[in-house]
């Protein structure tokens, strides 16, 4: 090894393991934990299948694990479409400033994320924004009061909350593009909504792949945003962890249902980039 | 097909529309707490009845309040100095040095950002139980810093990125030690990444919630203090008004983070 690598070594060194230690260990302890089982105070190190015989016999927490995909997947899906245009905008539109307009898109995210979902909680509320407008404007003569406490304000709380980390890759994906692919598209005569679909869309799906793996894996994590405006129907995977590791005493359970969730999610995920890479190959 | 083509046309022209109403939505929930923190009931909802700064006022006699915002700030301090630290150090590897598992090292230290937190923070939790740690400021600070350290490696190797390395070379023809060339001409060139990589990961740790809520103990940082206070409706005026001036803060801290971000574009664009 020359000395320009042996110094690369050196400096990298500390900062791999530091994360490694401090994910890599602890993963490794959650799963030798979801093969134990709680006894009263004590835990018992006996290996044992049974917790997650437990996850997936016990119809509730069947649920919990399969709502936590099917939330996620809409809000990776809500979040997408309804970012792109304004990647788009910022990418091919805006002229000066591009800069500016991506900060104005990441200052809400950067602000706390507790006070802004308790935010929505006033939105959806019955007294909140949205039923006031709506009575101000004589749509509705008396407020909503399904608006909170499902999946569906789960779903448009996160599909706020994950706005930037649509936006940014979109945007990076079709700023990359290459404005003379654009100008020959043109010059063969296609028109604009066709140049579209036949080379802007597809050049941009790995953004579109990029920004749905960053949003689609955490969100199934989510605690907060069930628990703030999810109410019974909208409870996730991630209260019943945290249920488990509190209340309930029951790490190996917990440990259990953390990991069949991510192994859930990991599918998912391998689904969701190898159907997009289809769209992908048949657009083009 | 031509279906198609007519919408997308005509959704094209509105285009610039949606683009400021959508990025106005997304600042919806940020106004409205200012707004209710101003308004004189207890009940937070329309119609707003009266202008009040009470609730501010009264925040002073929390003294909880003020041991969380202590504890948040040594916490947020500290994490955002080691992920500093260390996010510099493999910037600087990634960036200008060829090294075994180089991309492999890269994967990993960007891996927190797509792990679901929950799961970041029961295995800490498993783990510094069973190492007899227990949970404690500390425990945050380890997480926190864990958690942070991919946003200061994506933002240190953007300004290492954009380094001219001549310059460097040129200071070592000129008689410096390669460590003279580093620590006065690399590290002063780079330090404004350096100032924005230490105020976002501290706005993140700042208001970080989950990995605190399960490691901190008995000692709660600002949001586990603000999670404990939303369950009593008789306090959440309270909170209203304290997660405004929160916002505040996190703006203010952001607006000086793209400053010295910007600055660092600027210091370090290599000639066309």
């Amino acid at each position: 090894m020359d000395k320009n690598a042996r110094l690369g070594l050196l400096l990298a060194t500390p900062t791999t393991l530091y994360v490694l230690l401090l994910i890599a260990a602890p993963v490794a302890m959650t799963v030798a934990y979801s093969f134990w089982t709680q006894e009263f105070v004590d835990v018992s190190r006996d290996f044992t299948l049974s917790n997650y015989q437990e996850v997936f016999a016990d119809p509730l927490y069947r649920t919990l694990i399969f709502r936590s995909v099917r939330i996620a997947a809409m809000v990776t899906l809500l979040t997408v479409l309804l970012a792109y245009p304004v990647a788009y905008h910022i990418a091919f539109n805006v002229k000066k400033n591009k800069a500016m307009w991506l900060f104005l898109v990441t200052i809400p995210f950067w602000t706390s994320y507790l006070l802004r979902v308790f935010s929505w909680k006033l939105i959806l509320a019955q007294n909140g924004v949205v039923n006031s407008a709506l009575l101000w404007l004589g749509v509705i003569d008396t407020p909503i009061d399904t608006l909170l406490y499902n999946s569906e304000a789960v779903v448009v709380t996160l599909a706020h909350a994950w706005a930037p980390f649509a936006i940014l890759p979109i945007f990076v994906s079709l700023e990359k593009i290459d404005r003379s692919l654009l100008e020959a598209a043109k010059d063969l005569g296609e028109g604009p909504v066709r140049t579209f679909l036949r080379v802007t869309l597809p050049l941009s799906i790995p953004g579109i792949i990029g920004a749905s793996m960053i949003i689609f894996i955490p969100t199934v994590g989510d605690y907060v945003t069930p628990a703030l405006v999810g109410g019974s129907d909208g409870a996730m995977v991630a209260n019943m962890i945290q249920v488990q590791f509190g209340k309930a005493n029951n790490w190996p359970l917990g440990a259990a249902l953390a990991l069949s969730a991510v192994v859930c999610v990991t599918s998912a995920a391998c689904l969701l980039v190898l159907g997009l890479k289809l769209i992908e190959r048949s657009l083009k | 097909m031509n279906r198609v083509v007519a919408v997308l046309s005509r959704i094209g022209r509105l285009l610039p529309t949606y683009a400021v109403l959508y990025i106005g939505f997304l600042y919806l929930p940020i106004l409205l707490l200012p707004l209710f923190s101003f308004n004189d009931s207890k009940v937070l909802g329309f119609p707003l009845t009266g202008f009040t700064t009470k609730w501010y006022v009264s925040l002073a006699e929390q003294t909880a309040l003020f041991d969380a915002l202590k504890n948040s700030l040594i916490v947020a301090v500290v994490s955002a100095v080691v992920a500093t630290s260390l996010g510099t150090l493999i910037s600087r590897a990634i960036t200008k040095h060829r090294y075994p598992l180089r991309r492999t090292s890269q994967t990993i230290v960007m891996a927190p950002l797509v792990m679901p937190e929950i799961i970041i923070a029961i295995s800490l939790l498993i783990v510094f139980l069973g190492i007899g740690i227990g949970t404690t400021l500390f425990t945050v600070i380890l997480a926190h810093s864990l958690l942070t350290i991919p946003f200061c490696v994506s933002i240190m190797t953007s300004a290492f990125g954009q380094f001219d390395d001549a310059l460097e070379e040129a200071a070592v023809d000129l008689g410096e030690t390669s460590w003279g060339a580093l620590r006065r001409v690399t590290l002063p060139v780079v330090s404004p990444g350096i100032i924005s990589s230490l105020l976002i990961s501290f706005t993140v740790s700042f208001d970080e919630f989950i990995l605190a809520f399960f490691l901190s103990g008995n000692s709660p940082t600002l949001p586990v203090y603000i999670w404990s206070q939303v369950r009593f409706p008789a306090k959440l005026p309270n909170v209203i008004a304290l997660g405004s001036l929160l916002i505040l803060i996190s703006i203010l801290f952001l607006l000086v983070a793209e400053r010295f971000r910007r600055r660092s574009e600027r210091f370090t664009q290599q000639p066309e």
